[in-house]
């Protein structure tokens, strides 16, 4: 009986142990799936908000046009048809709140039930103008051409540099200046976080004694404990007004601000991985190399790290997906502004700011709230990427040795 | 003058007594091996003349190591590495750097800071022939030294400690990882090298003594129970101890 209880635990336990994997592959999965299926979705719909329909006089020949013309038109940027394949004639533009100037409420009705047509009239007798109303208010006999607009697509969405996901009437949707930021904050970051991190771990692992290693090994730990939101408190109250004093600039709160603050959040991940690896040098490596007559630092300097160059790649590359992904500290220190980052002194946006700083006020299911949650797709192939690159690297450590 | 002289060297690891008073001397362009059970202090000993005790935490040694008649742990002046150009060293595992063959062997030369092409390559030549392994590598130099079998890799080493010129070679059991035949090849070479170089070898293998040794030190439990000559010390040990080792009574 005993026997047949024992091996009933054993079973329980396997199963246990079984549907707790199970059950975290398929959580991971479903995320997956989910962030992807709404992403995706943003895709082939219409970047035209409202249900609104731009219009033109049918005379006119320009039957599509692109988001970032729409802007253009709207911004004033262009205002001659010629500039968008039409002809020589200026842009007269129109919105449903001008309809006051060219008619009185008794014309369009009290429930506008005359909009419709008067619309269609005024489409129709003006040959360069431009309007955009209600889809529902295009009458069935309209004689205006009403424009396509590019439906969102994925090369427009990676290569647009335009990020104004709430533009009326037509959203523009570029992200690279958002993947430009993050990439371009992540970097500087490792550059700053490298060369510190890799001479404390070279310290820590070949030079300290293990009494200064057991001080400085659980402070570094502890640095990776911090939650990121104080980070970014401190960058903000202290780094931002620093950079903003020292080079004599309008705001404090720029690139350089964030790579800072991220190169501070990388530095436990670099340190760690970094000394790992320049502790599995062998012994017999070092050994050889003094016994030649080398001294510490030409041993070091010629042996260990190129030994351990691929556990050290590993730890930058690791430290460059950690500050990919960063939110809260990035959020709060660089200034947010969606341009093409040029300089470090600028403010920048990154992917994962965006998301935290917008889908709250995206309304669900709406084409701004599509569009970050295929960000987030993009963020996470990014990081996906990143730790196959880091696998790769750390298979091929293993070969050489 | 003797080569190497140790006079009453204790040597501590924490509370561990490893060496307890050995006094030796070893006179130039010979053979000496040290012999004995594991753990006796052979290979500890060895390694005083290289200082590579000195890389272990809480090692303590007292008394004096003498080379060319100079105290190389006291004499003010003499660097540890400076030491190491002087008493190469081959390990009992060959342990080639994930370097070229030119490069394993370039290596003392670089860090000496010899950075004169001609000469290098000269060296690199001259070590590879006296390790009798130039004829084996000498047209893919550039290839990596983990190319090479076990025991070519171990010539390699030799090869790469010859390089720089040493006037000691010490070798920690040279041949334990190797097949019987590489075993020969190093076995001959160390017979050769003797005309150049004094050498110390630790080994597990009494054949292996007794065949390329001039001198023979029997150690045990840390003590130096009896050095004589090879011929002596296999024929007719004046220890029990000696005697009941190298018959292969225990250890």
């Amino acid at each position: 009986m005993s026997k047949f209880f024992r091996r009933f635990f054993e079973k329980l336990i396997e199963g246990i142990l079984m549907l707790s994997g199970t059950v975290t592959s398929l959580t991971v999965l479903l995320i997956v799936v989910f962030l992807f299926s709404e992403g995706i979705s943003l895709f082939n719909t219409s970047p035209v908000e409202n249900k609104n329909a731009i219009t033109v006089n049918h005379h006119n020949p320009v039957g599509h046009l692109s988001p970032a013309q729409v802007k253009d038109i709207f911004d004033q940027k262009i205002t001659n048809w010629k500039d968008v394949g039409g002809k020589n004639d200026s842009i007269i533009l129109f919105t449903i709140n001008d309809i006051s100037n060219y008619y009185s409420e008794e014309e369009i009705g009290s429930n506008f039930e005359f909009l419709p047509e008067k619309l269609d009239k005024l489409v129709d007798s003006i040959p360069g103008l431009l309007a955009v109303f209600n889809e529902k208010y295009v009458s069935k006999n309209f004689h205006g051409t009403v424009v396509k607009i590019d439906k969102n697509n994925l090369p427009d969405f990676i290569s647009g540099t335009q990020w104004f996901p709430t533009a009326e009437p037509v959203v523009q949707l570029g992200v690279l200046p958002l993947i430009m930021g993050t990439f371009w904050v992540s970097i500087f970051a490792i550059l700053f976080a490298l060369p510190v991190g890799l001479a404390t771990a070279i310290y820590m692992a070949e030079v300290a004694n293990e009494k200064v290693r057991n001080i400085i090994k659980p402070i570094i730990e502890l640095l990776a404990g911090i939650p990121s939101v104080v980070y970014g408190f401190f960058g903000l109250i202290v780094i931002v007004p620093e950079i903003q004093k020292i080079f004599n600039l309008p705001v404090g709160e720029t690139a350089l601000a964030g790579s800072i603050v991220l190169g501070i959040m990388a530095l436990p991940t670099i340190i760690t991985v970094s000394e790992d690896a320049i502790r599995n040098t062998p012994r017999a490596m070092k050994e050889a190399s003094l016994a030649l007559g080398a001294n510490r630092w030409q041993t070091i300097h010629r042996v260990i790290l190129p030994y351990s160059m691929s556990g050290i790649s590993a730890a930058a590359i690791l430290g460059i997906g950690r500050a990919i992904g960063e939110t809260m500290a990035v959020l709060m220190v660089t200034g947010n502004a969606a341009v093409m980052p040029h300089s470090l002194l600028q403010p920048v946006r990154t992917i994962p700011a965006t998301i935290a700083a917008e889908l709250g006020e995206a309304s669900q299911g709406g084409v701004h709230y599509k569009a970050l949650f295929a960000l987030g797709c993009i963020l996470f192939v990014i990081t996906m990427l990143i730790n196959m690159w880091v696998e790769y690297i750390s298979n091929k450590r293993k070969f050489t040795r | 003058m003797f080569k190497i002289e140790s006079k009453n060297v204790h040597l501590y690891y924490n509370d561990f007594h490893a060496l307890k008073g050995i006094s030796m001397t070893v006179k130039s362009n010979t053979v000496t091996a040290l012999i004995g059970p594991s753990g006796c202090g052979k290979s500890t000993f060895l390694r005083l003349f290289n200082r590579m005790n000195d890389l272990i935490d809480g090692v303590k040694i007292e008394g004096e190591v003498l080379l060319d008649g100079k105290d190389i742990y006291n004499t003010k002046g003499l660097r540890t590495d400076e030491l190491r150009k002087k008493v190469g060293m081959v390990f009992q595992k060959p342990n080639p750097f994930p370097k070229s063959i030119f490069e394993n062997v370039a290596y003392g030369l670089r860090v000496n800071g010899i950075s004169h092409k001609n000469f290098i390559e000269e060296r690199v030549e001259t070590s590879l022939k006296q390790a009798a392994l130039w004829e084996e590598v000498k047209d893919k130099l550039k290839k990596s030294a983990f190319e090479l079998s076990g025991g070519q890799q171990q010539r390699l080493c030799i090869a790469r400690a010859l390089a720089i010129e040493p006037s000691v070679v010490l070798m920690d059991e040279p041949a334990s990882a190797l097949d019987p035949i590489s075993t020969a090849k190093i076995e001959e070479l160390i017979y050769e090298l003797k005309n150049k170089y004094t050498i110390m070898i630790v080994t597990h293998n009494m054949q292996q003594a007794g065949r390329v040794s001039d001198m023979t030190a029997f150690f045990y439990l840390g003590e130096l129970i009896e050095y004589d000559h090879t011929q002596t010390i296999f024929t007719n040990p004046k220890d029990p101890k000696t005697q009941s080792y190298v018959t292969g009574r225990f250890g």
